[in-house]
């Protein structure tokens, strides 16, 4: 089907005789997925509105999940569609049902199984009922999906609010920190700017094409040739600008260590996988599909923000002492990655930019599954120092966020390699050698603090170091890769000066001895814990534990095995390019 | 403006368009000058209902229903709400300006807006629209508010049900943001937002202003005496946000 008759088949439901209204046929199998995340979301609200008591964490979890999976059967099931009949565009043009959205919406779908099993632990250790968090996340996945989807600029835009809307919400939602509201704040103010922004753009591109329909943009662009193109070309930037904040490209960062950091940790995983996948979906949709034509133009602005978003992403992550942060900047530097996918503008490029996001997604929630679980009971352990001879205490938790590490890092037999060589492939072949370069610099120097921290936690020296040293010692191993020692001298300064020793145990007993009801128990445990160990004794519960087998599972043995992966990856192609 | 644009404007339409412009600027004065919130609020409404008059003079009939129901109607009403919420009777200092070098900034981007104006006006040829969608709505039967509710049903049907999902998700948001369990205490202890340099208002509440500013948690709290907080600023020092806690301990 050429898209000149795609489109004609989508404009033909919209017209109108004689006052009666003809309807737009709408087939469902196109939008099951994102039907049934917010169908769930509301039985789930629903379900809490009926019932006398706040809903337990375990019944919201077993509604969440079997929405998830429902999703990602039925997504499934889309995909065995495209493969046998081929894309096409659905509900009157809003909506393109190809190889790309299809996967988009398996991955989101699988993300977010994963996140609920997260967020399930969680619920349960903070002693936090009710369904909201779990629905909050189908929506904002919902929201996900639907920009994969979306066919229309006005699609990608509502796609983009329900994401973020439901994900400032999430971000506020451990009430008991004060550092999560202030997180969702920040969140929501430039998240908020941004959407002004983004639709902004939307305006201008409407005004240049008269049309918000991508393919009636593409469509556009490639019969008429404009002679002055200002209007397009604002558009374009201001698009760009909206896209970049969402997916965290430098220099529309600024938000997301704060942002990580603050959020409860399993938020923050769902937010670095989901929020990343679906901004880029929309962007390199919007971008090699409808403006595909124009690539001279923003090829060059896709550089420099890929450059930048890598370097300062890989650099800044050395300096970083929460877990968290660095994380956070960590997942800057991997937008970089993709960004060199789209900078390459060919469909290899695309594929291989869906690659690496499938390959980042599960990485980042593994590691911060990890991070939840070392978090302990309040959600605040998460300074370097926590992770120190984590191999001796949890061997297998070590051993898990190990491969995590390592797989952001790029080290061979792990998705993240492959999906680094990808992308440096499909740069190299589009002639942006030096992005490849600078990209592989960047890998080479993030290796620094993964591989860092992977030494913090294997090599580092028994735990029954002097009280005062150990945090020291722990940054200094940290500082030997970063060359940065004030943060070192910062820490053992705070250390000298504590009474009794600035240990995680008592960071994480006196959170747990606020005066809510299990403060004595939780109190009297942390204090025990702390004469002994210093550290938090850290439970794996079963359902953060089969998220990180998961993720584990995906990073390693699509590692080993690639093939199954990248065939489904470039399959994955955008209905126009 | 040629002549010919004028020849085609009728003494009602002049006359509609010469009442409710003043209309809109007595109103935006009347927005700036006024002492009290809740006259400003009202002289808002009043601009905001001139500018309608001026939709439907434009043939615009759904903007202006939209602009009456949406922003007079709903909009302001919020900005009330708030005014009533904050107390009616607090007098904002005008004389004071909360960031220093505002009002000259102000004065320079208020005069490159209206310099971009003027150039994008004279200079239209570089904006290119494809093709006009006034006359679509023009000559389709019912006017524009017949073929905005056409395409919401038709074209644009698949948006217009998810933004339904949009608004559900947003009430339900403000639900999770504004209930808090009564069981949950404020904070006795925090591990400190590192690196983050924006200055954070205090919480009030008396457990919840400890915060380190060295950046490593626990110390004060181990000995189980609670420390005393040294605020760093008075609290009657007027300067928005600027007021931070910092507890000391050694």
């Amino acid at each position: 089907m050429s898209p000149a008759h795609l489109l004609t088949a989508a404009l033909s439901v919209s017209a109108v005789r004689g006052g009666t209204l003809s309807l737009p046929h709408i087939d469902y199998l196109t939008i099951l997925p994102e039907l049934i995340f917010l169908g769930g979301a509301l039985v789930m609200l629903l379900h809490s509105a009926l019932i006398r008591r706040t809903m337990d964490a375990a019944t919201s979890t077993s509604w969440a999940l079997s929405a998830a999976t429902a999703a990602l059967v039925a997504s499934l099931v889309q995909w065995y569609e495209v493969s046998a009949h081929g894309p096409k565009v659905a509900v009157a043009g809003a909506v393109a049902f190809d190889g790309f959205s299809v996967f988009v919406t398996i991955l989101v779908s699988s993300a977010t199984l994963v996140a609920i099993l997260i967020s399930h632990s969680w619920l349960e250790r903070e002693g936090v009922r009710g369904p909201e968090m779990q629905a909050l996340m189908l929506v904002s996945a919902m929201g996900a999906m639907l920009m994969g989807a979306a066919n229309d600029l006005i699609m990608v835009f509502l796609g983009l609010e329900i994401l973020s809307i439901a994900l400032y919400v999430l971000a506020a939602f451990d009430h008991r920190r004060p550092a999560s509201g202030e997180a969702a704040l920040k969140y929501f103010i430039l998240g908020a700017f941004s959407s002004a922004v983004f639709v902004y753009g939307i305006a201008l591109v409407y005004g240049a094409t008269g049309t918000t329909n991508l393919p009636q943009i593409a469509d556009f662009l490639s019969r008429n040739l404009l002679l002055h193109n200002g209007l397009l070309l604002g558009g374009l930037a201001l698009l760009l600008a909206g896209f970049c904040f969402k997916i965290a490209a430098v220099p529309f960062h600024m938000w997301t260590p704060d942002v990580y950091q603050g959020a409860p940790t399993p938020v923050t995983g769902f937010m670095s996988a989901i929020a990343k996948v679906g901004g880029f979906a929309a962007l390199l949709r919007v971008f090699v599909s409808s403006f595909g034509l124009l690539r001279a133009d923003w090829q060059p602005a896709i550089w420099v923000i890929a450059a930048l978003t890598l370097l300062l992403g890989a650099s800044v992550a050395l300096v970083q002492r929460d877990v968290k942060r660095m994380l956070a900047y960590s997942s800057i530097n991997h937008a970089g990655f993709v960004l060199l996918g789209l900078q390459a503008a060919t469909s290899r490029g695309v594929s291989d930019s869906l690659y690496y996001l499938f390959a980042y997604a599960f990485m980042a929630l593994g590691s911060f599954a990890v991070v939840s679980i070392v978090g302990a009971k309040g959600d605040g352990n998460h300074r370097l120092d926590a992770y120190r001879s984590l191999g001796r205490r949890h061997p297998w938790l070590a051993a898990a966020f190990t491969v995590f590490l390592l797989g952001q890092a790029g080290i061979p037999f792990t998705t993240g390699f492959l999906a680094k060589l990808a992308v440096v492939e499909a740069a190299v072949e589009a002639h942006s050698v030096w992005l490849a370069g600078i990209a592989m610099v960047s890998a080479v120097v993030a290796a620094f603090f993964y591989l860092g921290l992977v030494r913090l936690m294997w090599a580092a020296p028994a735990a029954d170091a002097p009280v005062a040293g150990a945090p020291a010692g722990a940054m200094a191993s940290v500082g030997a890769a970063t060359a940065s020692m004030q943060p070192a001298e910062r820490v053992s300064a705070g250390a000298l000066a504590s009474p009794v020793g600035t240990a995680a145990g008592q960071v994480s007993g006196s959170a747990a001895g606020s005066p809510a009801g299990a403060g004595s128990t939780s109190g009297e445990e942390a204090g025990s814990t702390s004469e002994e160990t210093e550290e938090p004794a850290l439970s794996t519960p079963l359902g953060v534990g089969i998220a990180i087998a998961l993720c584990a599972g995906v990073t390693v043995v699509f590692g080993v095995i690639p093939a199954p992966l990248l065939d489904f990856a470039h399959q994955a192609t955008l209905l126009i390019r | 403006m040629s002549a010919h644009i004028l020849a085609a404007v009728s003494t009602v339409d002049a006359l509609t368009f010469a009442v409710s412009a003043l209309i809109v600027l007595a109103g935006a004065v009347g927005v700036v000058v006024s002492r009290h919130p809740v006259h400003a609020a009202l002289m808002l409404v009043m601009t905001l209902f001139g500018v309608a008059v001026l939709f439907v003079e434009q043939r615009a009939e759904f903007l202006a229903a939209v602009q009456v129901i949406v922003y007079a109607g709903a909009i302001v009403v919020l900005f009330l709400f708030v005014i009533m919420f904050l107390g009616v009777d607090r007098r904002e200092s005008v004389a004071a300006e909360p960031l220093r070098g505002q009002r000259p900034l102000a004065l320079v981007l208020v005069v490159l807006g209206f310099a971009g104006l003027v150039v994008l006006g004279a200079e239209a040829h570089w904006s290119v629209g494809a093709h006009s969608v006034a006359g679509v709505a023009r000559g389709q039967a019912g006017g524009n508010v017949a073929a905005l509710g056409r395409a919401v049903f038709t074209t644009y049907l698949f948006p217009f049900e998810v933004t339904a999902a949009l608004l559900v998700i947003a009430v339900v948001g403000a639900v999770v943001l504004a209930r808090r369990p009564p069981r949950i205490a404020p904070p006795t202890e925090e591990v400190p937002f590192e690196g983050a340099d924006v200055a954070r208002p205090a919480s009030g509440e008396p457990g919840g202003s400890e915060r380190r500013a060295d950046g490593e948690p626990g110390g004060g709290r181990a000995d189980g005496e609670p420390a005393e907080p040294v605020r760093v600023g008075s609290p009657s020092d007027p300067r928005p946000g600027g007021e931070t806690s910092v507890e000391v301990s050694r």
